[in-house]
């Protein structure tokens, strides 16, 4: 494998929410296979810089997969072709099947997820979502002994297995309805399946769902590219217990 | 003028049973002033940043009444860095019957600090730990645990007991994470105004006590202001002085250079933690570093190639580590350190790692080749890969994403970076600066680390404070002042923000011709290579000329492009690239002053015949708490001294 590779990217600009977007490619000659993605946007920023010319906006912060700041399009999938990885994890050496060739960058794209200026988008639907109940209401100090209630282990580990979420948004740019139904269900079901989030379990649901609806995301259909795109694997199950959770409350008639 | 830093602890006295040091914190909290119940609403708290101190302290505040108007630079409050967190948050619950307790933690982390923290903050913490953890489990969190139900723990950077919780490789990420949903459902309460998106520019002072900032809107690029009764900053540390290090990309001294501008002290700058496990450098165009948890040493061999030449064959890529013999390997940790090996406090095998590869003994498959071998041969052998795939398979499998070189197979490659800062602002025992009416907690003080941190404590001081000591202490203020009173009328306000347009302005109006990064990577570099894991007199002069000299040609020829209004990440990082290289000078006259080597701050002048730290009681036995005195002028030290009561120093000794 040959240690440098010459690509194009074709990069979405656009200045603002309002403005008309483009393509505009650039070219980015002796990138090291070692190197990651954003390292290789960082190049072309600072020589778009060094030229006077405004960089690409794209988000990102921790660089470690976890902030989940980070995501955009690559060749048309979200966060590129490599399972369970985030752009900023995603490294060269994964493109130098491409070497010679042109790689699409786009932001995300769904109704709620409005372009702020190139690769940026707005994702504060997410903060709402988990504001409308994804929490358990423990004012501090008020909390019993951590051992006072034990956890079967099984259902510890799903529940992280679900917390895992980083709220990158990958699931919605997936899905062919911007359906945010792989994002709800993870927190709905982190807080399901531990004794701590029994007390509000159902009204937490609802309340979650009903901000979800109100933000314009699509509903599910099953198409399963969310648990596909997500960086983080999470599984498909905590839609189906979301739904679940969402039914009983409904007959239950709790709100 | 020297100024004069109390710590404001009630006395403490080993031999009077009314003033000791276990009763400390509760005869502090019923003598400080509170505030009414039904008159919290009327006042006013500024919170900047949301990571775990911050997050913790605003949903806390919010609870108890207080309106917060709450900040951070990322889209969302769930992102700040304490969310990369992989190892753990320590308790002395002693839930494994090890014989830990609050005393012990308090004795550990102490001596662990090298004797340069104070024993009554430290034992504060120690004892609010244990609430944490209830508090976190009570929000969800959810920690691993036993198959009985009960939560497990670990022991974690050479302490004797296990009194190490943990969520997985992502701890801070499940702790802020519940931090934030308690901050979130007090939004939901309309009791937290969330700015997201904001970056604090500048801190405004009325009458000489803080009452506000002044910040931009990283989406219009408006500079607008927001005024409090108080202040409080919860902005993180400054390891990204160093360009290259284990924070995030977006991590900065802006907020806490700027209240330093404005007269709060920065104490013990030159305290850094350089962690010893991270991935070497790859290349020039690198952006970050990434840590690989410290757990990887409890079964991993570090060694380096006894010879030269042997060495460079590996550089070179000519020879497979797998190759070399056992007789010419060096487990140079296991040779030097008998007793605790591979498991030596952070601050000692980063040096070490550092005296190997400046003997030309480095393995990375790079120029400078920095970079040493940690290696699980003989950990497979024993316990099988499949043993070893359960203890660490996701830190392999994230070692491998990056590297492409699969640690089961091939030796994995190990080198220090810049990862936590143990100095900040200077705070007294309420978490107060000498400016009256800031607050600062969290990594961006200094109260609690010492010179060297332990591992799995970050996440326990961030809370700590958050939770359970600013809620209390910040009401010892509060009560002395009119609750509401501060407005953005004031016109300290107009004038702070005339200030911070023209310094944009100014950076704009540059348009020089090299890109911000190039300053910032030169800073770091100079920073990392004198003022890193070892320092000395001639390294230290030389480096302040060098700062001076990248700042001028930072201000002569930096490119910044597009406009003041509106989205413009490049302006936000020149500002904060700004402010790093006048801080970095503070830093150097720190260690410049800090004769004596102490924790992470190694002086070579200053060395045991071993060649390990040497204080020196007599005279560092001291807080050094730099008052700004202007750009180029030297910052004026106001020193604090330390008294060890319970724990008397000793030298820390790892053989």
């Amino acid at each position: 494998m040959s240690e440098t590779l010459n690509l194009k990217l074709k990069v979405w600009r656009q200045s603002g929410p309002d403005a008309q977007g483009f393509f505009e490619t650039y070219d980015v000659p002796n990138i090291s296979t070692h190197m990651s993605f954003l390292e290789m946007l960082d190049i072309l920023n600072s020589r778009l810089e060094a030229e006077g010319k405004e960089p690409i906006v794209f988000e990102h912060d921790c660089r470690e997969g976890i902030c989940g700041s980070c995501g955009f399009m690559i060749n048309g999938q979200p966060h590129g072709h490599k399972p369970r990885t985030t752009t900023c994890q995603l490294h060269m050496r994964e493109f130098a099947y491409m070497d010679g060739g042109t790689i699409v960058l786009e932001p995300f794209a769904a109704k709620p997820f409005k372009v702020l200026k190139d690769l940026m988008v707005d994702r504060s639907a997410f903060d709402r979502i988990i504001q409308a109940g994804g929490y358990v209401s423990v004012r501090t100090g008020s909390a019993p002994d951590a051992h006072s209630t034990a956890v079967n282990k099984s259902n510890a580990d799903k529940a992280f297995d679900a917390a895992a979420c980083i709220g990158c948004g990958a699931c919605v740019a997936s899905c062919p309805n911007a359906a945010a139904m792989l994002f709800t269900g993870a927190k709905v079901t982190h807080l399901a399946l531990l004794p701590q989030g029994q007390t509000e379990r159902y009204d937490r649901v609802q309340e979650m769902v009903f901000q979800m609806d109100s933000e314009d995301f699509g509903h599910c259909s099953n198409y399963a590219e969310c648990t596909l795109a997500c960086p983080k694997g999470i599984p498909l199950d905590v839609i189906s217990q979301m739904n679940q959770d969402m039914i009983f409350a409904q007959v239950k008639g709790s709100k | 003028m020297t100024i004069e830093l109390k710590s404001n602890e009630p006395e403490i006295d080993p031999t009077d049973p009314k003033k000791s040091i276990e009763s400390t914190w509760d005869r502090h909290r019923f003598k400080i002033k509170m505030v009414n119940p039904a008159n919290k609403r009327k006042y006013n708290v500024i919170v900047v940043g949301t990571g775990l101190a911050g997050a913790s302290a605003a949903a806390t505040l919010a609870e108890l009444g207080y309106n917060v108007l709450n900040f951070c630079f990322q889209d969302s409050a769930r992102r700040a860095h304490s969310i990369a967190a992989q190892g753990g948050i320590n308790a002395a619950k002693n839930y494994q019957n090890d014989g830990d307790s609050v005393y012990r933690l308090f004795y550990d982390t102490v001596k662990g600090g090298d004797f340069r923290s104070r024993e009554a903050n430290v034992y504060r913490l120690a004892q609010v730990s244990v609430n944490i953890i209830d508090q976190a489990v009570a929000q969800g969190v959810p920690f691993a645990r036993e198959y009985g139900g009960l939560l497990a723990n670990r022991s974690f950077g050479g302490a004797l007991v296990s009194r190490t919780f943990y969520a997985r490789g992502q701890t801070g990420q499940q702790l802020l994470l519940g931090a934030y949903q308690a901050h979130a459902r007090m939004v939901e309460a309309g009791k937290i105004t969330m700015y997201p998106r904001t970056e604090m520019l500048d801190l405004v002072k009325v009458d000489g006590e803080a009452k506000g900032i002044v910040i931009r809107d990283l989406l219009t690029g408006e500079i607008r202001s927001y005024a409090a009764d108080c202040v409080v900053l919860a902005t993180g540390g400054y390891s990204n002085v160093f360009f290259l290090s284990t924070n995030a990309m977006g991590c900065n001294v802006t907020a806490a250079w700027r209240a330093s501008k404005r007269g709060a002290l920065f104490a013990n700058p030159c305290y850094t933690q350089i962690h010893p496990t991270c991935i070497p450098q790859a290349g020039d165009y690198q952006s970050k570093l990434t840590l690989m948890s410290e757990s990887l040493r409890n079964d991993g061999r570090v060694w380096v190639p006894k010879t030269k030449e042997l060495a460079e064959q590996v550089r070179n890529r000519t020879l497979d580590p797998k190759d070399i013999p056992e007789d010419q390997r060096d487990y140079y940790l296991e040779r030097i350190y008998p007793t605790f090996g591979n498991l030596v406090p952070r601050d000692v095998a980063s040096r070490a790692a550092k005296r190997m590869c400046d003997a030309g003994l480095g393995v990375a498959p790079t120029k400078r080749g920095y970079g040493v071998f940690l290696d699980f041969k003989d950990a497979i052998e024993r316990d099988g890969e499949d043993a070893v795939r359960a203890r660490y398979g996701n830190l392999f499998e994230m070692y491998e994403r990056i590297t492409d070189d699969n640690p089961y197979k091939t030796p994995m490659r190990i080198y220090p970076a810049p990862h936590y800062t143990m100095g900040g602002l200077w705070v007294d025992y309420n978490l107060m600066s000498n400016v009256k009416g800031l607050f600062v907690i969290g990594e961006a003080n200094f109260s609690d680390h010492g010179a060297n941190r332990l591992g799995a404590s970050a996440l326990m001081q961030g809370l700590a404070d958050g939770y359970f000591i600013l809620p209390y202490t910040i009401g010892h203020y509060l009560a002395t002042v009119e609750g509401g009173a501060s407005t953005s009328e004031n016109p300290a306000f107009q004038e702070v923000e005339k200030e911070a347009k023209a310094r944009l302005q100014k950076i704009l109006d540059v348009k020089g011709t090299k890109a911000c990064d190039d300053f910032h990577r030169e800073l770091g570099y100079l920073m990392l290579d004198k003022v890193g894991m070892a320092r000395d007199k001639e390294g230290l002069e030389h480096t302040i000329r060098r700062i001076r000299e990248i700042r001028e040609d930072f201000w002569q020829n930096v490119s910044v492009p597009g406009k003041a209004d509106g989205i413009n990440p490049a302006l936000e990082k020149a500002a904060r690239v700004a402010d790093f290289l006048e801080f970095a000078e503070v830093m150097v006259h720190d260690a410049l002053e800090r004769t004596e080597s102490c924790g992470g701050h190694f002086r070579t002048e200053s060395q045991t015949e071993e060649g390990e730290a040497q204080r020196m009681d007599d005279e560092y036995c001291h807080v050094a708490a730099w008052e700004y005195k202007g750009t180029e002028e030297k910052p004026i030290c106001h020193k604090e001294s330390l008294s060890f009561q319970y724990v008397l120093p000793s030298q820390r000794s790892y053989k």
